[in-house]
C-alpha cells in the first residue's frame, strides 16, 4: 500500500505536476520562445510572430504543430516537453497580440496543377525560398545578417512546416503577402486564383519528396580521441605545431582548472589549447549566432594512468545540437581539420 | 532494503526518462538589458550558484569588418575546481566539454545568452552518475538563465 502511494507520488511529480501549476502563457513564451522570436514577438534568430498579416492568417493548429514538431534542421526545435495546456497557453498568448478580426479558414485541401506550380514556384518563389524550397540562409536579425533583411525566408521543404500549414493557410499567405517582410501579395502581382492553387499544390507535393529523405537521428560520437605515444609535454608541443600548420592561431594554452583554483594546485596534466581561425568563426556565427558555445576551437591533452590522450569535441554534432542543417558543411570541414591536427600530433 | 532499492531504481529511471529523453539541446535566454549590463548580471548569477568564472573569451574579431551589426560576443567559462578535478579523473571522456560555458551576444538592444544543455548529452554518456551531474548542471544553468530573463 505504502509502495503504491510512493510510486503514485513519484509519477505525479514526474508527469503530472505542471497540470496543477498555474499556466501563464506570457511566462512560458518568455522562457521558451522569446530568446529567438523576441520578447514582443518581433523576431530575432527566429521569425517575427507579432506581424498582423501573420497572425491574421495562421491557425491554432499551425502554431500548435509548429511548437510540437519544430522545423527539423532549421533551428526551431520541437518542444516535446511542454504539456498540451502549456502549448495552448503559449498559442493563446501569441494570438493575444492580434487585435483585428480573424476569419476561420476552411480545411479543404486545394487541388492544382503541380507541373504548372513548379514553373510558377521557380519564377516567383525560388529566389527567396530556394530552388527546392529549402529556405534562406542564416539566422538572427542584427547579429548574423544585415538589418535590411527583416526575415530569413522560411523553408517550405520541411516536414515541420508541411505538417503545420494547411493548404488554405498557404494560399492566404500568397493572396495577402506578409507586410513587414519581403513576402508580397501574389494576387496583387497579378497571379490568378488557379495559378495560386497550382503553387500550393506544388508545395504540398514536397511531402512526397520528404518521404524519401526522412528526418534521421544522427549518431556521431561526442568526442574525437587519440592516444599519443609521446610524452605529455611533447604531445602539447606537437599539437601546437599542428594547429599552426593548419592555419589556425593559437590563443592560449592552460590547465583545465586555470582560473578556478590556486595556480599552484592546478592540474598541469590536463591542458587545454584554445585556438581559432577568424574566417571560420565568422562563417559559423553568420550561420548560427548560438554556435559560440563550441568556440573558440579547443583540444585537451590529458595524462591519466601513464597514458597521454588528446581529445576534442566532435564538430559533426554541431548541426544536430543546433538543429541547423546549414552548419553541416562547415562542421564537416572543421571535423576534417580537427582530425588532421589530432592525427598529425600523434604521428 | 529491497523496497528501498526498487524505489531508488524507479526514481532514477523516472529522472532519466523525464529529463534526458526530451531535453532541449540548447538553453537560451533573452535579456532586455544591454550587453555590458547583461554580462554583469550573468557573471553575478554564475557566482551566486557557487561557480567561479575562469575566463571570458572574445571570439568576435573581424565581425564588424564583415558588415555585421554586433561585435559584442563573448564566451564565459566557469566551473568548480573540485568538481572538474573529480569528474575529469573519473570520466576523462567528459573533458572536452569542460569547463561549462555561456555564449553571450548582443542582438539589437537586447542580449542573448546560450549554453549547451548538459542533459542533452546524456545519450552519449549513459551512466547514472553522469546523468545526476548533468541534471544538477541543467538545473543550475536554467536558474542562471532565469535570472538573465527576469533582470530588467
Amino acid at each position: 500500500m505504502r509502495q503504491t502511494q510512493i510510486l503514485s507520488a513519484l509519477c505525479l511529480l514526474a508527469f503530472g505536476w505542471p497540470t496543477f501549476a498555474a499556466i501563464d502563457g506570457k511566462q512560458l513564451y518568455g522562457s521558451h520562445c522569446a530568446a529567438c522570436h523576441g520578447s514582443n514577438g518581433m523576431g530575432g534568430v527566429g521569425i517575427p510572430l507579432a506581424l498582423p498579416t501573420y497572425l491574421e492568417i495562421v491557425t491554432e493548429k499551425y502554431l500548435v504543430n509548429s511548437i510540437r514538431l519544430g522545423r527539423p534542421g532549421r533551428v526551431m526545435p520541437a518542444f516535446t516537453r511542454l504539456t498540451d495546456s502549456e502549448v495552448q497557453a503559449i498559442v493563446k498568448y501569441i494570438f493575444g497580440w492580434y487585435k483585428g478580426k480573424k476569419e476561420p479558414l476552411p480545411n479543404t485541401p486545394i487541388k492544382g496543377d503541380i507541373t504548372n506550380g513548379a514553373k510558377l514556384f521557380t519564377q516567383y518563389c525560388a529566389e527567396c525560398h530556394g530552388v527546392n524550397g529549402e529556405g534562406g540562409s542564416g539566422t538572427g536579425v542584427s547579429f548574423s545578417r544585415h538589418q535590411g533583411l527583416p526575415i530569413i525566408p522560411p523553408a517550405l521543404l520541411n516536414s515541420g512546416f508541411l505538417a503545420s500549414a494547411s493548404d488554405q493557410m498557404h494560399k492566404m499567405t500568397l493572396v495577402k503577402g506578409r507586410m513587414g517582410t519581403p513576402m508580397v501579395s501574389f494576387k496583387k502581382k497579378g497571379l490568378t486564383d488557379q495559378q495560386l492553387n497550382d503553387i500550393v499544390a506544388y508545395v504540398r507535393n514536397f511531402e512526397k519528396l520528404l518521404q524519401f529523405f526522412p528526418d534521421q537521428e544522427k549518431t556521431e560520437p561526442p568526442i574525437l580521441s587519440y592516444t599519443s605515444s609521446s610524452s605529455f609535454e611533447q604531445t602539447v608541443e606537437n599539437i601546437r605545431e599542428a594547429i599552426v600548420s593548419a592555419n589556425f592561431s593559437l590563443i592560449k594554452t592552460q590547465s583545465i582548472d586555470n582560473g578556478l583554483s590556486n595556480p599552484k594546485k592546478e592540474d598541469k596534466k590536463k591542458t587545454i589549447i584554445y585556438f581559432c581561425n577568424f574566417t571560420i568563426i565568422n562563417e559559423l556565427l553568420k550561420l548560427d549566432p548560438r554556435v559560440g558555445v563550441f568556440l573558440p576551437c579547443r583540444v585537451t591533452i590529458v595524462e591519466l594512468e601513464g597514458k597521454v590522450k588528446i581529445m576534442s569535441i566532435n564538430p559533426k554534432i554541431f548541426s544536430t545540437h543546433f538543429n541547423n542543417d546549414e552548419l553541416t558543411g562547415i562542421s564537416e570541414l572543421l571535423y576534417d581539420m580537427y582530425r588532421k591536427i589530432l592525427e598529425d600530433s600523434v604521428l | 532494503m529491497i523496497r528501498r532499492l526498487i524505489i531508488t531504481l524507479i526514481t532514477g529511471v523516472l529522472l532519466t526518462f523525464t529529463h534526458s529523453s526530451f531535453a532541449e539541446a540548447l538553453l537560451l535566454a533573452r535579456s532586455s538589458q544591454d550587453f555590458p549590463e547583461a554580462m554583469s548580471t550573468l557573471q553575478n548569477a554564475i557566482s551566486k550558484k557557487g561557480y567561479k568564472i575562469s575566463k571570458v573569451q572574445r571570439v568576435d574579431e573581424g565581425l564588424k569588418k564583415s558588415g555585421f551589426n554586433s561585435d559584442k560576443y563573448r564566451i564565459v567559462f566557469f566551473g568548480k575546481a573540485d568538481e572538474i578535478r573529480k569528474l575529469s579523473n573519473k570520466f576523462p571522456e567528459l573533458i572536452p566539454y569542460l569547463p561549462l560555458n555561456f555564449a553571450i551576444f548582443a542582438e539589437g538592444r537586447d542580449t542573448l545568452v546560450s549554453t549547451l544543455n548538459p542533459a542533452g548529452l546524456k545519450s552519449y554518456y549513459p551512466t547514472l552518475e553522469i546523468a545526476i551531474v548533468f541534471d544538477r548542471w541543467e538545473k543550475d544553468l536554467r536558474e542562471i538563465l532565469s535570472v538573465i530573463r527576469n533582470t530588467k
